[in-house]
């Protein structure tokens, strides 16, 4: 089931000029969110914004009936929704998409920038299953790696950062425990670092399942606007994904 | 006294004047989450070809001032599976469901209307001789009404139920078009489809959309939708379907003064998936706030 919903803002943290994360509360129950699920935000009074912006949900409570949300600025909606404060309201529509299918036994999840976001829900989901995942986050520099503090309870926590400010220099893929015998690898991030991780997992047989982040009008399956070219035709990222398995989408992947 | 909302496209009586419009609203399947599907006067299905197309390559879609521009270029499953797969599942709900008809031939859209007649819970088509977003057909049967005619006679002789025919708004003359079609045997028009658009990523130098130009919706085309509407109401005496850029029950009661007897919600679904129930309890607040008894007594009084 979805829903359309307000939310009051609870909570508000900043990771430098760029990274912010809102916690939103309802007061009512919270629905089941799955990892690698998605709302669909509105941005209220921005005359340039028409559409609602989709958002990974970072974090559930299930207690407090929070759920959060980390963002990263890159234009006119986002740098909007940076504006909320306590006690301010959200509109969503959610929770939208597949998410991840937790499996693996030792999982890995790779993240870089905005795409670490589903990576905190989804380790919490791993840990509750008694499997604690390795986390690979990697960024440009340690201060645009945000939020890394809260996945430290939830896994194994390994970075790779271009200017070497945090954990190893390199990319993620150059990481020197990212083949390490994991049996499942979950990314989601740059596009060209998730083709370099699903490559590497394609070829040494690894399932792997990334989320894509494709432009969306409706997400909800009613525009097709948000399509990816998969193995097997057009697929509605907002619907059938945004989690999609490595093996579908190998053409994507090679581009 | 409740006011009476139901209104009447040729034999379709309508429960109220709001219907979906095409390619916005899925196969309405999508919406029953967050709406009573059963509340609406009609839901207007995703445009429908005679084979399954892939449609166009992505980016297929850019966000605009107070709109978005589309280049879904017509991907649907095809009449085939449509009537197989999708018709079964939603037949039953309690509203009309009308199938969009699109093509790239004469011999197209008459396959596929031929195939929608046969469906009983089908009771009319749209037929869209004005998509912006394919190559071949589309657009191009109407923006000249004499092949605007001759797809409509050849669709009328196979199609038995109420043909309406969607116009595209990009030609010097709607009225000229609108005219030819009636003409031809519709029993009613909706308009408009898309403004064709273009728009360009400046950082990137390139254009927004794979295809470069595509369709533009959403509230800023409604001004020039409603002058169309307007327009063709005057010219012609079978129903018209007013649509583009609606939002509110304000913007649906400037189409039916206009003189639109129904009207279709599009890129408003994208923004709250609830805006057609809400524009139907503002119809109704609207005529009881204005003793109106009957909506059809404020259609076309401009
Ligand atoms: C399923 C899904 C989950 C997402 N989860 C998160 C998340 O948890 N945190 C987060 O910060 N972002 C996330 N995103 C990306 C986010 O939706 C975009 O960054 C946002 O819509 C940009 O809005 P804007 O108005 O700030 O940017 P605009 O002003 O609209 O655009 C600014 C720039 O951002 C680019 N852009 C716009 N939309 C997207 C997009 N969807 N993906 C990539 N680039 C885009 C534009 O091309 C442009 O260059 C997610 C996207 C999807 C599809
Ligand atoms: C994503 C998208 C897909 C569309 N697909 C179709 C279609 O398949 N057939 C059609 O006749 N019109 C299609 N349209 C046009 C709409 O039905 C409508 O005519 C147009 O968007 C104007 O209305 P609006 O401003 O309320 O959206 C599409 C519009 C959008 C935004
Ligand atoms: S965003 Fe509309 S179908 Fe995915």
């Amino acid at each position: 089931m979805k829903y359309i919903t307000d939310f009051t803002v609870v909570g508000r943290e900043a990771w430098g000029e760029t990274y912010f994360s809102l916690t939103l509360q309802h007061p009512q129950t919270l629905p089941p969110v799955a990892a690698g699920q998605f709302a669909e935000v509105e941005v209220q009074d921005c005359r340039e914004v028409t559409l609602r912006r989709p958002i990974s949900i970072h974090d559930v409570d299930t207690v407090r009936n929070t759920l959060s949300l980390l963002v990263q600025i890159v234009g006119k909606g986002t740098r909007k929704l940076a504006t909320l404060r306590e006690g301010d309201k959200l509109n969503l529509v959610y929770p939208l998409g597949r998410g991840f299918a937790l499996r693996g036994e030792r999982p890995l999840l790779v993240g870089g920038g905005a795409g670490v976001a589903p990576l905190l829900h989804l380790a919490k989901c791993y840990c509750a299953r008694g499997i604690r995942p390795t986390i690979l986050l990697g960024g440009r520099s340690a201060d645009l790696i945000p939020a890394r503090e809260r996945f430290a309870p939830y896994g194994t926590l390994l970075y790779t950062t271009d200017d070497g400010s945090l954990g190893e220099r390199g990319l993620v893929t150059q990481h020197s425990h990212f083949d390490d015998g994991y049996d499942h690898i979950c990314t989601c991030g740059p596009t060209p670092m998730m083709r370099a991780v699903a490559r590497h997992a394609l070829q040494q047989g690894i399932s792997c399942e990334l989320s894509l982040e494709n432009m969306m009008a409706c997400g909800i399956g009613a525009c097709l606007c948000c399509v990816v070219k998969s193995d097997d035709g057009h697929r509605c990222v907002c619907k059938e994904g945004p989690v999609f398995d490595a093996t579908g989408l190998s053409q994507w992947i090679n581009q | 006294m409740q006011p009476q909302l139901a209104t009447q496209i040729h034999n379709l009586h309508l429960k109220n004047p709001v219907m979906t419009a095409s390619g916005t609203f899925g196969y309405g399947e999508e919406f029953a989450d967050f709406i009573d599907l059963g509340r609406l006067g009609g839901i207007v299905v995703k445009g429908t070809t005679g084979e399954r197309r892939q449609g166009n390559d992505y980016p297929r879609m850019a966000e605009t001032p107070a709109g978005m521009l589309n280049a879904v270029g017509l991907q649907n499953v095809g009449v085939a599976t449509f009537c197989d797969e999708v018709y079964p599942r939603i037949k039953d709900t309690d509203t009309h469901i009308i199938v969009n008809v699109s093509g790239s031939s004469i011999e197209e859209y008459c396959a596929v209307a031929g195939r929608i007649n046969e469906l009983e819970r089908i009771p009319a088509i749209e037929l869209n001789i004005s998509c912006p977003n394919v190559k071949k057909g589309g657009m191009g049967f109407g923006t000249k009404p004499d092949m605007a005619a001759q797809v409509v006679q050849a669709v009328r002789k196979v199609y038995g139920k109420t043909l309406i025919v969607k116009l595209t708004p990009n030609v010097t003359d709607i009225v000229e078009i609108a005219r030819a079609v009636e003409q031809a045997g519709a029993d009613s028009v909706s308009l408009i489809n898309t403004v064709l658009g273009m728009a360009v990523d400046v950082e990137r130098r390139r254009p927004m959309l794979s295809t470069v130009t595509g369709g533009l919706s959403g509230p800023c085309v409604k001004p020039l939708a409603v002058r169309m509407v307007w327009q063709v109401a005057h010219a012609v005496s079978i129903p018209v379907i007013g649509l583009g850029g609606i939002a509110t029950a304000a913007d649906a009661l400037e189409f039916l003064m206009a003189g639109a007897r129904a009207v279709e919600v599009g890129t408003a679904n994208f923004i709250d998936p609830t805006a057609t129930v809400k524009i139907i309890d503002g119809l109704e607040d609207y005529c009881v706030r204005h003793h109106i008894d009957d909506i059809n007594d404020i259609i076309g009084i401009i």
